[in-house]
C-alpha cells in the first residue's frame, strides 16, 4: 500500500487507508528493534536532515535513531552554533542545506505552518516534528500506535486528552488521527486552557476530571508547557494537579480501567502524580519505544515513494 | 492472468515436495539442527509442505520460520509500486544451526540475496542451503540452489506462477505470459 500523501504535514485531512499503513508497517519496524541486530539496509544512500529550530529531546532523537536503524544518511541541525545567530533567514538557511543535496527534512519549528512552508521551497520530502501549536504528527501516531497495541483497536473506543489543549500541537494532531480511525474524542481541563470554538472538530468537553476518567478507556496526558506561558491560564500548578492531576486515590475512586499515556517530558506532581507515571496504567516508555518504530515507518513509506498514483 | 502452459498439477507438486523433503534430510544427514525456513509469501507455505513431510518421514518436528525480505530489497527505486511490508517470524535462536531456505521461484537471485543478508541480521548460522521448488533460470548474482524442484526454461517475458491451496484455493505451477 503506497501513501497517499507526500509529505507528513499534519494529521488533517489524512485517511484512515494511510494512517493504517503507517500502523500496520511500524509493527514489522517494531519487530526489527527486538532483534539483536536493529539495523536494516532500507534508506542506504538516502539523505536526511534534522533541522531542529526548537529544543527536544525525545522527538530527535527518536527520529535519529530511526533514520540510522534504516540506514540513511542523517545531519542535524540545530538553531545554537548555526549561522541562524549570524542573521540568517529560514528561507536561505534551507536552500543552502537543500544545495547539498538532502532527500528528506524533519522540521520543528515554534512557527505553526513552517513544514508547509518548507515544500514550496525544497524538492525534500517533509517531515513535521512540531510545528508551534498547530500539529506534531509523529507523535499522535505513536499515541494511536501504543493504544492500538494495548487495546487491540482505536474504532469505537474513548479518548480523552487532558490539559492545555489551546497550546497543544499533540492534542490536535491526536483529535485528527483518533477521528478518522472511528474513536470519539474528547478533551478535558480548565476553561482558560479549552479553545473556545473546540467544538466545531466535533469533539467533546468536559471540565471534570472525574467524569473524564468515567467516561473515556484512554486519557492523554498532556504536559503543562510552563514554556509557551501555561502559567497565564493557571493560578498555580498545585492547583492545576488539584482540580485535574491524576492520582492514585483519582483512579480508585472512579474505579476505573483507564490506560494512560503522556506524551513527555513529565512535569511530576502537576498534571500526574509521580506514583501514577511509574503505575500500572500507564505505557509511557511503551510509547517513546513505539515511537522509533513508527517513525521508521513513516520514513520508509516517504522515502521510498516511487511517484506513481495508484 | 495469460496461462501458457501448466508445468505442474496437485499430484506432480506432492510428489516434488516429498523428493525434496527426503533430499533435505539426506543433505542434512538427519534432522539435527536443522531449521526451514521460508520466505514470504508462497515460500512460507511451501515450507510448511516441506516441514509435514520431514515430520512424516522422520518423525521429528524441526523449527520452522518465516522471513519477510521486503526491507533488504535492493529494487525499491525502480519498482513500480512500493512493496507491503511484512513481518518476519523466527521464534528461535538460529547461531549455529544449518538453515534451509525455501523459495517458490529462482530467478534473478536478487530476493535470494536480500534473504542472505536479512538472516545474518538475526544471527550467525551454520550454513544456509537454498531450497527452490522452480529454477527458471536468468540468474543475475552467483547464486544457485542446492535443492530443485523442477528446472524450468523460460523466456523474460514469462513468468512462472505458483499457486498453493493455503493462498489461492489449487495447487499448480503455471507458466504464463507478463502482463503490460
Amino acid at each position: 500500500m503506497e501513501l497517499k500523501i507526500k509529505h507528513l504535514l499534519g494529521l488533517e485531512g489524512v485517511s484512515a487507508d494511510d494512517i493504517r499503513t503507517i500502523l500496520d508497517t511500524a509493527v514489522s519496524f517494531k519487530q526489527v528493534l527486538e532483534r539483536p541486530i536493529k539495523k536494516v539496509p532500507t534508506l542506504q544512500g538516502k539523505t536526511i536532515v534534522n533541522l531542529f529550530y526548537e529544543n527536544s529531546t525525545r522527538t530527535r532523537i527518536s527520529f535519529e535513531l530511526a533514520e540510522k536503524r534504516l540506514s540513511a544518511d542523517s545531519v542535524n541541525f540545530s538553531v545554537s552554533g548555526s549561522s541562524v545567530s549570524k542573521g540568517e533567514t529560514f528561507k536561505d538557511t534551507v536552500r543552502n542545506i537543500e544545495a547539498m543535496k538532502v532527500d528528506m527534512i524533519v522540521v520543528r519549528h515554534a512557527s505553526a505552518g513552517v513544514p508547509h512552508y518548507l515544500t514550496k521551497i525544497t524538492d525534500a520530502t517533509v517531515i513535521n516534528a512540531g510545528d508551534g501549536i498547530h500539529e506534531h504528527p509523529t507523535q499522535a501516531l505513536l499515541d494511536m500506535y501504543s493504544i492500538r497495541e494495548k487495546l487491540g483497536k482505536l474504532e469505537g473506543l474513548k479518548v480523552g486528552i487532558v490539559g492545555d489543549i489551546a497550546h497543544s500541537r499533540v492534542a490536535l494532531s491526536n483529535i485528527y488521527g483518533l477521528q478518522a480511525m472511528g474513536a470519539e474524542v474528547s478533551v478535558c481541563g480548565p476553561a482558560t486552557m479549552i479553545p473556545r470554538d473546540i467544538s466545531e472538530l466535533g469533539v467533546k468537553v468536559i471540565h471534570n476530571i472525574d467524569e473524564a476518567i468515567q467516561e473515556n478507556d484512554v486519557l492523554n496526558i498532556l504536559r503543562i508547557q510552563l514554556e509557551r506561558k501555561a502559567g497565564a491560564s493557571l493560578p498555580s500548578t498545585r492547583e492545576y494537579h488539584k482540580y485535574y492531576g491524576i492520582t492514585r486515590e483519582r483512579m480508585e475512586k472512579n474505579k476505573k480501567d483507564v490506560l494512560l499515556l503522556h506524551p513527555g517530558p513529565i512535569n511530576r506532581g502537576v498534571e500526574i502524580s509521580s506514583e501514577m507515571a511509574d503505575g500500572s496504567h500507564q505505557i509511557i516508555l511503551d510509547q517513546v519505544t513505539n515511537g522509533v518504530a513508527v517513525r521508521m515507518a513513516i520514513l520508509y513509506l516517504l522515502g521510498t515513494r516511487t511517484g506513481e498514483e495508484n | 492472468m495469460n496461462i501458457k502452459a501448466t508445468i505442474l498439477d496437485h499430484e506432480a507438486l506432492g510428489r516434488i515436495v516429498t523428493r525434496m523433503a527426503h533430499e533435505i534430510i539426506e543433505k542434512n544427514k538427519g534432522t539435527e539442527n536443522l531449521i526451514i525456513m521460508g520466505l514470504r509469501t508462497r515460500g512460507a507455505y511451501l515450507a510448511n509442505r516441506l516441514h509435514a513431510k520431514i515430520r512424516e518421514i522422520e518423525n521429528v518436528d524441526v523449527p520452522i520460520g518465516i522471513l519477510d525480505v521486503t526491507l533488504y530489497r535492493d529494487d525499491y527505486r525502480t519498482r513500480l509500486k512500493q512493496p507491503e511490508v511484512s513481518v518476519s517470524n523466527i521464534t528461535f535462536d538460529i547461531t549455529e544451526k544449518n538453515i534451509v531456505l525455501v523459495d517458490d521461484v529462482l530467478y534473478t537471485g536478487r530476493t535470494i540475496r536480500s534473504a542472505l543478508c536479512a538472516i545474518m541480521d538475526f544471527g550467525r548460522p551454520a550454513t544456509i542451503k537454498l531450497c527452490c521448488l522452480i529454477d527458471r533460470g536468468h540468474r543475475e548474482l552467483p547464486i544457485k540452489a542446492d535443492i530443485v524442484g523442477k528446472n524450468i526454461p523460460t523466456s523474460i517475458n514469462e513468468e512462472v506462477r505458483l499457486r498453493m491451496v493455503e493462498h489461492d484455493g489449487e495447487d499448480a505451477v503455471y507458466l504464463v505470459d507478463v502482463e503490460n
